[in-house]
């Protein structure tokens, strides 16, 4: 049942929908050049995954998703944060510890949580966030309401048997569940071939008598028909869907990592193809916005990025009394 | 097929009705599906007509439907992980795992999700979820089906862990933890399914967590337990008492949250405690409660605080290793007798 959209001809997406995406995606790419230069001159510190390479997975399903819809990540989850709307103020005074944050300081990076805008976990735990999908669609199943959830997770995960365990009863319950494989290539630090045996992720769907799609995930176009289509059958009660949405991480797994396991020309190639500045100058190439138009709008975003890490650091740290409460 | 007439309480709403630990959970089940939507189960084989493994769901799903006494496929990881998303999103799951041992299975979504998820969301996502599940040495099952396991769980900030030992509170017991915002391990051990009987109050019947119990008074020392060994201590005391020795027994009934003001008063009066448990002795929960009671009352103590366990072995398979392997009424009384 995978549909590899990538081997179909162009698929026609409306103006306003690549603006949007685009929209979405520079603000996470702004953020994270932000972020990864606070790290540097040491404005911020701790753990960071950067999401760099990955932005347009996201960024397209918020276009489809609505605010009530739910969405799970894992600690490489900030683009997927950002896409959900959680707020950048309190998500960047939750990444620097401040009670001002989303958890109060409490959960951190790798533990964002803002249910006002449907971002209902970020587990640190790789694989561990589909089995909870699972039952937050059961949730919404029963309630009766038409709420998605969306469960990010990288290629690395696919090999845990959470996977295995989740997308097996979410298709026996025909649950509205989408899980989003961004598969970057790399499961940390050791190549996808390595750790596995299936050709394509997209192809254990098949196991579970599942919908799948498998999807250059840079092409905002791909990426979008395959978020509206999952989203569209899941609202619909026909239950979940796996897409795999190819991709490839910019960055290093953390700050930290020299990236000795990646070979130099492929990553030059994937960052030579960036999706982001690509979907710019399409927009620009189609007429759908002028330069001057995306240049305000990135002004405007990083401004809007510089006030909340400014807010951030203004923050106070919670206070000691919070060590015990939320128990 | 079980019927709906069987399954419902109302034949056994008399005042006066007596029910085995069995009946005693299904009930509870039965009171709370009834009296909240968002209250349901899953987990493997529960749905009629088996009704479960021990037979604790029988006549559930016929009455609620499978929706909501929901069978799942032998997942552990997706069970809990299934029953922590549905808690989040603002459902009241009670998740079976069918015995204690496979709790290890589904680690992961307990000690690493369940548990700190409304800490690590600074309270914005609450876990009211319950896990019940079932154990014990003494049936013969072997080294895998049969450990008590609750010390870890006690040792894993962010999860009430209860102990049953009656019929009636394992009815109130659990109707409490499933109305609790947060994720309870309910542990049932199944020696006693078949053993209590005992006077359960119909209805919505609430034991709090964190209020133990004297299940037997008495002035010279405090016997301290849960679960089926609080019986062996009752048993023991009454032995006891035809040499002098009046022992009271505490049943703490939940370990967390811990009763710590009763059981420091109770103490306070004896002068003298014995924890006895069947988890293993080493690193078990009665080596907190012991060093709970020395660091508060040392000087007041007329001895030190001894421990009864389970063999610091897996539970073995013959009869004969087994029974020795429990903390039986020999090892108690000779930890009660070298206090005096």
């Amino acid at each position: 049942m995978t549909t590899s959209l990538d081997t179909e001809t162009r698929i026609e997406v409306s103006p306003q929908i690549l603006l949007g995406i685009y929209t979405t995606a520079i603000k996470i790419k702004i953020y994270d050049d932000t972020y990864v230069s606070a790290l540097k001159t040491g404005k911020a510190a701790g753990m960071y995954y950067s999401p760099r390479g990955q932005e347009i997975i996201p960024s397209a399903f918020a276009q489809v998703l609505r605010t009530d819809d739910y969405v799970l990540t894992i600690y490489r989850g900030i683009h997927d944060q950002i896409a959900k709307g959680v707020p950048l103020r309190e998500l960047t005074a939750e990444f620097l510890g401040r009670a001002t944050g989303t958890c109060k300081g409490k959960g951190g990076p790798m533990h964002i949580t803002h249910p006002d805008s449907g971002l209902m976990v970020t587990t640190g735990v790789v694989g561990s966030g589909l089995p909870i999908g699972v039952g937050i669609a059961l949730a919404a199943q029963m309630r009766g309401t038409d709420q998605v959830t969306v469960v990010n997770f990288g290629d690395g995960a696919s090999n845990i048997g959470a996977f295995h365990e989740a997308l097996n009863l979410a298709s026996v319950w025909n649950l509205p569940v989408i899980f989003v494989c961004q598969n970057n290539q790399y499961a940390e630090y050791t190549a996808y071939a390595v750790g596995t045996s299936a050709k394509h992720i997209a192809d254990r769907a098949a196991g579970y008598s599942m919908r799948s799609f498998r999807v250059n995930g840079n092409d905002p176009a791909q990426m979008y028909h395959a978020a509206l289509a999952s989203v569209e059958a899941a609202r619909a009660g026909n239950g979940p869907t796996l897409i795999e949405a190819e991709t490839y991480r910019f960055r290093g797994h953390t700050p930290a990592d020299p990236m000795q396991y990646m070979p130099k020309e492929e990553l030059q190639q994937a960052i030579a193809a960036d999706p982001v500045p690509a979907l710019r100058q399409r927009l620009i190439d189609e007429s759908i916005a002028t330069e001057d138009e995306l240049g305000a709008l990135e002004a405007s975003l990083k401004q809007e990025i510089d006030e909340a890490f400014e807010f951030a650091l203004a923050s106070p740290q919670p206070d000691p009394s919070e060590l015990y409460t939320d128990l | 097929m079980t019927t709906q007439a069987q399954a419902a309480p109302a034949a056994q709403d008399s005042p006066e009705r007596v029910l085995g630990m069995v009946q005693a959970i299904n009930d509870a089940l039965d009171v709370a599906m009834s009296m909240d939507d968002t209250v349901f189960e899953l987990g493997e084989d529960i749905q009629d007509p088996a009704g479960g493994g021990f037979k604790v769901h029988k006549g559930l799903s016929t009455k609620f439907g499978l929706d909501r006494v929901r069978p799942t496929p032998i997942s552990e990881q997706a069970i809990m992980g299934a029953a922590v998303g549905a808690a989040i999103a603002g459902m009241r799951p009670v998740a079976e795992i069918m015995l204690m041992n496979f709790i290890s299975v589904a680690a992961d979504q307990l000690i690493n999700h369940a548990a700190k998820i409304r800490y690590m969301s600074g309270g914005q996502t609450k876990v009211p979820l319950v896990v019940r599940t079932t154990t014990g040495a003494g049936g013969g099952f072997g080294a895998q089906h049969s450990d008590m396991l609750e010390a870890p769980l006690t040792h894993t900030a962010g999860l009430k862990v209860v102990v049953p030992s009656t019929a009636a509170d394992a009815k109130g017991l659990l109707l409490s933890s499933i109305f609790d915002d947060d994720p309870v391990v309910f542990v049932e051990m199944f020696m006693l399914y078949y053993s209590q009987k005992g006077h359960v109050p119909p209805g919505d019947y609430r034991v709090p967590l964190g209020k133990l119990r004297t299940a037997r008074e008495g002035s010279d020392v405090s016997l301290i337990s849960w679960g089926r060994q609080v019986h062996e201590c009752v048993a023991v005391a009454d032995k006891l008492s035809a040499d002098g020795i009046d022992a009271e027994v505490i049943d703490l009934r939940s370990l967390v949250p811990l009763d710590r003001e009763g059981l420091l008063n109770a103490v306070g009066r004896t002068k003298r405690a014995v924890v006895v448990h069947e988890a293993v002795r080493r690193s078990g929960y009665g080596a907190e409660l012991a060093a709970t009671i020395h660091e508060e009352l040392f000087g007041e103590l007329a001895g030190p605080v001894r421990r009864v366990g389970g063999a610091d072995t897996p539970v073995p398979y013959a009869r004969n290793l087994e029974a020795e392997f429990l903390p039986h009424a020999g090892r108690i009384e000779q930890a009660v007798r070298s206090l005096f």
